[in-house]
């Protein structure tokens, strides 16, 4: 009884102290929303940033927030946690702390098809921007399908480490049609394709919001639900289905839910793959490896580091802009670093 | 190397219990791997805008003439070429063998020590602020960036409590890598470098001359040397540091010694081709499949196959669109990921 009683306690006040973190990272978020709502190219005070958000802006204020910066910020909310979590997930099955959506061929896959549209109808099409999104989503479903027949035999189904590596070579060949197909772009297109690999939120638009939303609301509530079948994965196949999950149907849901995350979010923002690599291992350093807290903490920091950054990248340079993608990296690895050298396992 | 010869010979029968290898398997693939090089080679020189027949090769490595035209392509494009796309494969291949039995991550390939970023990072800074740099200081800058990235990565892993772990090294790379490549690809969008960065990512071999070769040569065959030399005290590293320190090992020293043996064999080949890393990443899984898991033969059989593929591909990269070369990273992936695609499938769960 005495022991139950004391191990019931450490749950209580590890709890207690998950329920701390997401609350500070929460707050964190909040306040860089905040932050990122009043500057740009043309800057609002953070009190006119709150008098128009409860409708008592002016005309330009309220078109600056609502229609501009608005909705860039929640995608990228919406983004940084959405690969975060997809991230998570992939590193729990894989078993593997180098798994990214990238590896899912997620990000090349989508970037095959932007760069066969552009080659053959240029940048300057109108309906581009309607249709890029979605020829990426096609691209992203497409390649990681195929990962998946591919990995997949009868009798074993499918084995982590064999799916990573037909990852691996299912992306490099992807990657290496494109670098023969920009290779001959003209430059001005070159640039765009460039700067979309790099990952930049260039689909701020509510239209994207309402297009991204979706998937959010249903895949990121559904992964969290099964959090401890990763837990019971990261034990290895055999313990796992000793202590009773369905590891193949588990592994199959899971993958297909994330894969659905980064696909969306490849759709609308380009190539920022760090994010995905990066949240997991930072939530891992801030609370431990049990999923059920991790995996939402990942989102939380996703999300942080996605806003900041995308804040950054429109105001460093302005009036131009720094593809968001490479502020991530910038400013997401030093810190990853200093965790990494900090921590002691 | 750390043992004596009695711990030696006990290692060995643990090692035969632990490890399966297939020797005659091996002992083929060098020697029809390198007699298929040698072929190759002479093939590999005699096509090109300008075909030349194979005895006139012949001719010309052994008797040359410096008034024949053909011979002077051999001599002076043609050979070096060659030469260096062979050595070249080999050392990706062999530094990604070494990675993934030291970090026993079958990801890991040289790139994850930041050898690739760091190049192309100087590489980035030599395009947008000195332009005029010549090819040779070219070379020894992206060699000294590789280097540096290297460096980073070992040093911020170190600086950790509790040491260099196999997992933190991974970790330092892939973030130092991530850093060094953002920072490359903002200083090429915002000089409007991407594309020309693009080109030497690519990688190619087409401007190799004697001179890069006589750098490279020296230093890739330390490397290979050494590599094989280290090859058995990889194995025992690749069964876990558990059991390598239980089986006397000092994995200190071996992993020092195999790390900075990568960056040698890695770095040069990255300086004087550009970044094709997928060799590195392929290569050691292929050789893996098809000869165990004992790494004194995964290392000179990843050898011979990274320079077969190298080499083929290089030839590929000429014949496809002539004159104008086709990217020889993106064709070595197009040949090798079908076969290395089989052979995943192939495997049988461990």
């Amino acid at each position: 009884m005495l022991e139950m009683a004391s191990i019931l306690k450490v749950e209580r006040k590890k709890r207690r102290q998950v329920m701390g973190i997401i609350a500070i990272l929460a707050t964190l978020v909040v306040l860089v929303l905040i932050i990122s709502m009043n500057t740009g190219y043309i800057r609002l005070s953070p009190l006119a940033v709150i008098r128009t958000l409860f409708g008592g802006g002016t005309a330009k204020e309220s078109l600056i927030l609502f229609d501009l910066r608005l909705p860039r910020i929640i995608i990228a909310v919406l983004i940084g946690a959405a690969l975060a979590v997809s991230g998570g997930v992939l590193q729990g099955i894989s078993r593997n702390a180098l798994a990214d959506p990238g590896l899912l061929g997620i990000n090349s896959g989508a970037g095959l098809m932007v760069v066969l549209f552009i080659s053959f109808f240029s940048t300057h099409a109108a309906f581009s921007i309607f249709l890029l999104p979605f020829l990426a989503l096609v691209g992203a479903g497409v390649t990681a399908a195929l990962i998946y027949l591919l990995s997949y035999k009868k009798d074993e189904g499918i084995l982590p480490t064999r799916m990573i590596l037909v990852g691996v070579a299912l992306t490099a060949v992807i990657s290496s049609m494109m670098i023969i197909l920009t290779l001959r772009l003209d430059p001005n297109d070159y640039k765009f394709v460039a700067t979309w690999m790099a990952g930049s939120i260039w689909g701020s638009d509510w239209h994207f919001v309402s297009a991204l939303l979706p998937w959010i609301i249903v895949l990121l509530p559904y992964i969290f639900v099964k959090a401890r079948y990763l837990n019971a994965l990261n034990l290895g196949d055999s313990i796992a289905t000793g202590i009773g999950a369905a590891v193949e149907k588990e592994r199959l849901k899971l993958l297909a839910a994330s894969v659905g995350l980064a696909a969306a979010s490849v759709s609308v923002s380009g190539g920022i793959g760090f994010v995905g690599l990066i949240g997991p291992h930072i939530a891992r350093r801030l609370i431990g490896p049990n999923h059920k807290y991790l995996l939402p903490v990942a989102a939380l920091c996703g999300s942080l580091l996605l806003v900041v950054a995308d804040t950054l990248a429109r105001w460093v340079l302005q009036p131009s802009e720094i593809p968001t993608g490479i502020v991530v990296a910038v400013i997401g690895a030093p810190y990853f670093l200093y965790l990494l050298a900090k921590s002691r396992a | 190397m750390s043992f004596t010869a009695e711990e030696l010979l006990e290692n060995d029968d643990q090692l035969k219990t632990h490890i399966q290898s297939r020797p005659l398997m091996g002992l083929t693939i060098i020697v029809g791997g390198l007699i298929l090089l040698i072929l190759l080679l002479g093939l590999s020189i005699s096509v090109g805008a300008a075909d030349i027949k194979l005895s006139t090769v012949w001719q010309a490595v052994f008797h040359y003439h410096a008034n024949l035209t053909s011979d002077q392509i051999i001599r002076e494009l043609r050979l070096p070429r060659s030469l260096a796309s062979a050595l070249v494969g080999a050392c990706f291949a062999v530094a990604g063998a070494m990675m993934q039995g030291m970090s026993r991550n079958p990801l890991a390939d040289s790139g994850l020590l930041g050898l690739n970023a760091g190049a192309s990072f100087t590489l980035a800074i030599c395009f947008a602020f000195f332009p005029s740099v010549s090819f040779i200081l070219l070379m020894v800058y992206s060699f000294c960036g590789a280097g540096i990235g290297a460096g980073l990565v070992f040093g911020i892993g170190s600086l950790t409590r509790g040491g260099l772990t196999p997992v933190r090294l991974t970790m330092a790379g892939a973030a130092v890598s991530a850093l060094l490549m953002a920072l490359s690809e903002g200083i090429a969008l915002y000089f409007d470098l991407s594309q020309d960065l693009a080109f030497w990512y690519a990688g190619g071999v087409a401007g190799t001359n004697w001179l890069q070769l006589k750098i490279l040569f020296p230093v890739a065959g330390f490397g290979l040397v050494m590599a094989i030399l280290l090859s058995k005290s990889i194995t025992v590293l690749s069964l876990g540091e558990d059991v390598a320190t239980g089986l006397g090992q000092r994995t200190r020293i071996i992993k020092i010694m195999c790390s900075i043996i990568v960056v040698l064999l890695a770095g040069s080949a990255v300086s004087v081709v550009g970044a094709i890393t997928f060799v590195g990443l392929m290569i050691p899984h292929i050789a893996r499949f098809l000869v165990g898991v004992d790494y004194r033969w995964i290392i000179p059989c990843s050898a011979v196959l990274g320079s077969l593929l190298m080499v083929l591909a290089d030839i590929g990269a000429r014949m496809i669109n002539p004159p104008y070369e086709t990217p020889i990273g993106a064709l070595i992936s197009l040949i090798g990921v079908p076969f290395f695609l089989y052979l995943a499938r192939k495997r049988r769960r461990a």
